[in-house]
């Protein structure tokens, strides 16, 4: 009978399997989503089967009825939110799976007589929960960072180390037995200071940086599966969990390339995010544009570019840009966007911002495509878009930022900003570009001066 | 052996050293549009701990309590990640599809 379950279970790995292979192509990508989707509900079911049918307890109808509630919960808050809110989105379903590693380590230590366990059991055992608890805080000090309740960043770097040195100590003490605990006790203070090591970890991690952070909790949340995995000694659970932790450090390593810098330095990014505060007083000389003006400027442009920054998703602009975007087009302008690999927050935020708003995926091009003639846009708009764009990460060896490949916007001949205020950047480093003489700067709300500009433009 | 889908030893080793290689083969070259779904994806894949719950619950009676309530949190709790990812994932990835043009 159970020759059955294993070969269903080896289908739905190689659900998983084909799954991410499709959702890393633009045309399959949605029926990848469905495969992984249908892979993960054959594997549940298998699993309840059988169990129900090869054990007396009767918790069957629980357990479906808890299945029910928590899809229902699931389904409520990937709708309630706004598409903006996706990283935020992310990182609060990842915490829920962090979670769920912890009290599940937890539970199986209160289960299992400690006699069951042999030291290797033990020790993968306390590693998931370990894992899944600092995934589990990490994801949520992610969650409040993205969601700008929570910018300020501390260095508790040091109180970090120290919590994991006593993560380290702990099954020590109980291994060598100076000091008798029990395996459940230590399984909690183990989960308990894993937490407080997830917070900390989290904290100093500067705004600029959050998906990269994401994308490793991720696979955090990743590994800590594939160690239940090996507890509950389950082919599924291993090969999920080791699938989502390689793809997740893969994908943060390709981040990290994205914004030239290197995994440590976004873990340690602390230090510098402290030091800019002082810079953001820089006097700066600005030049400030009005919406009719941009108009006319539009009007007169024969090649647009549209930078899109995390701006536009807060002022939910995208629509707007694509009135304008048509109106330029039928004036015979040709526009396109740029987006930078890690604008927003997280990559491929704003193409699914702009996928939104009807935006054609064909006008949507890549940094690396046109930063070598930027020099050929009339006209570039910045919306929104800030640290990106900022020339002080060519310019100054002590930005925060230097090294990062922006867009060189400030080459086209006449750059616009929309910006609400002279508030710097996710990243708090002063953008030098609106210095620039070839930059002008529209304040206020992008919805609206979009707006006004699509007005003025209807009246020329 | 044939009587279960218990792994040796080895068997895990194997199972782990391939999956990281399909792992990072699968989504090289992936282009930067498609990271934040595929991430929130692959965020629902590791929502398989639920299986983990469910066996507990399975295998516990309903008279070890502290453990019953524990077992039914970590379902509904996974559950939600898994669903509320793949839903999530679902919606970005339907805008990409939406018929273009009016």
């Amino acid at each position: 009978m159970n020759i059955y379950i294993s070969f269903i279970y080896l289908l739905s790995a190689i659900g998983f399997i084909i799954g991410l292979k499709y959702m890393a192509n633009p045309l399959k990508s949605k029926l990848g989503n469905q495969v992984s989707a249908s892979a993960m509900a054959i594997a549940i079911i298998a699993t309840i089967y059988w169990y129900i049918t090869s054990d007396t307890i009767p918790n069957g109808v629980l357990v479906v009825a808890l299945l029910l509630f928590g899809t229902f919960i699931g389904k409520y808050l990937s709708q309630k939110y706004a598409i903006t809110q996706m990283p935020e989105l992310i990182s609060l379903f990842n915490a829920f799976g962090g979670l769920c590693a912890m009290i599940i380590g937890i539970n199986e230590s209160l289960i299992q007589d400690a006699s069951h366990f042999g030291i290797v059991d033990k020790l993968i055992l306390l590693l998931g929960v370990v894992l899944g608890a600092a995934s589990f805080t990490g994801s949520i000090i992610a969650y409040y960072k993205l969601s700008g309740k929570m910018k300020l960043g501390i260095n508790s770097r040091i109180y970090a180390i120290s919590t994991l040195i006593f993560i380290l100590i702990l099954p020590l003490i109980h291994f060598l037995q100076p000091l008798q605990f029990n395996f459940l006790m230590l399984s909690i203070a183990v989960a308990a200071l894993a937490l407080v090591y997830g917070t900390l970890f989290a904290i100093p991690v500067g705004g600029a940086d959050m998906p990269v952070l994401i994308s490793i909790l991720n696979a955090v949340t990743g590994v800590a599966t594939a160690l239940s995995g090996i507890i509950f000694e389950s082919t599924i659970m291993l090969l999920g969990g080791i699938l989502v932790g390689s793809t997740g450090i893969l994908l943060t390593m390709q981040m990290c390339k994205a914004m030239n810098r290197s995994l440590k330095t976004v873990l340690i990014g602390s230090i510098k995010m402290a030091n800019t505060t002082s810079e953001s007083n820089v006097e700066q000389n600005i030049q400030s544009i009005s919406s009719p003006e941009t108009a006319t400027l539009l009007a007169f442009s024969k090649n647009i570019a549209i930078i899109p920054g995390f701006g536009m998703a807060v002022a939910q602009a995208q629509k707007e840009c694509f009135e304008i975007q048509k109106r330029l087009e039928d004036n015979g302008a040709k526009v396109s966007y740029i987006i930078h690999p890690v604008a927003g927050r997280m990559p491929g935020h704003m193409n699914v911002l702009l996928a939104e708003a009807n935006i054609d995926y064909k006008d949507i091009v890549d940094m690396e495509e046109v930063n070598h003639n930027m020099q050929d846009f009339d006209a570039t708009i910045i919306i929104g878009a800030n640290d990106v764009v900022n020339p002080a990460a060519e310019e100054d060896e002590n930005s925060i930022i230097f090294g990062m490949p922006i867009i060189k916007a400030y080459n086209s001949k006449q750059v616009i900003v929309l910006k609400r205020s002279m508030a710097s950047g996710y990243s708090g480093a002063v953008n030098t570009l609106f210095d620039r003489s070839n930059c002008r700067l529209l304040f206020g709300d992008a919805k609206n001066s979009l707006q006004q500009i699509l007005e003025e433009l209807k009246r020329i | 052996m044939m009587e279960s889908f218990y792994l040796s030893q080895i068997d895990g080793v194997y199972v782990i050293a391939l999956s990281i290689f399909i792992g990072i083969e699968v989504i090289k070259n992936v282009p930067a549009v498609l990271h934040t779904p595929l991430m929130s994806g692959a965020n629902a894949i590791s929502g398989i701990i639920v299986i983990g719950g469910i066996i507990q619950l399975l295998t516990t009676p309903l008279s070890n309590i502290p453990a019953t309530i524990i077992a039914s949190l970590a379902v509904v709790i996974g559950i939600i990640n898994v669903s509320g990812g793949f839903f999530v994932t679902h919606r970005m990835l339907a805008m990409f599809s939406k018929p273009k043009k009016k």
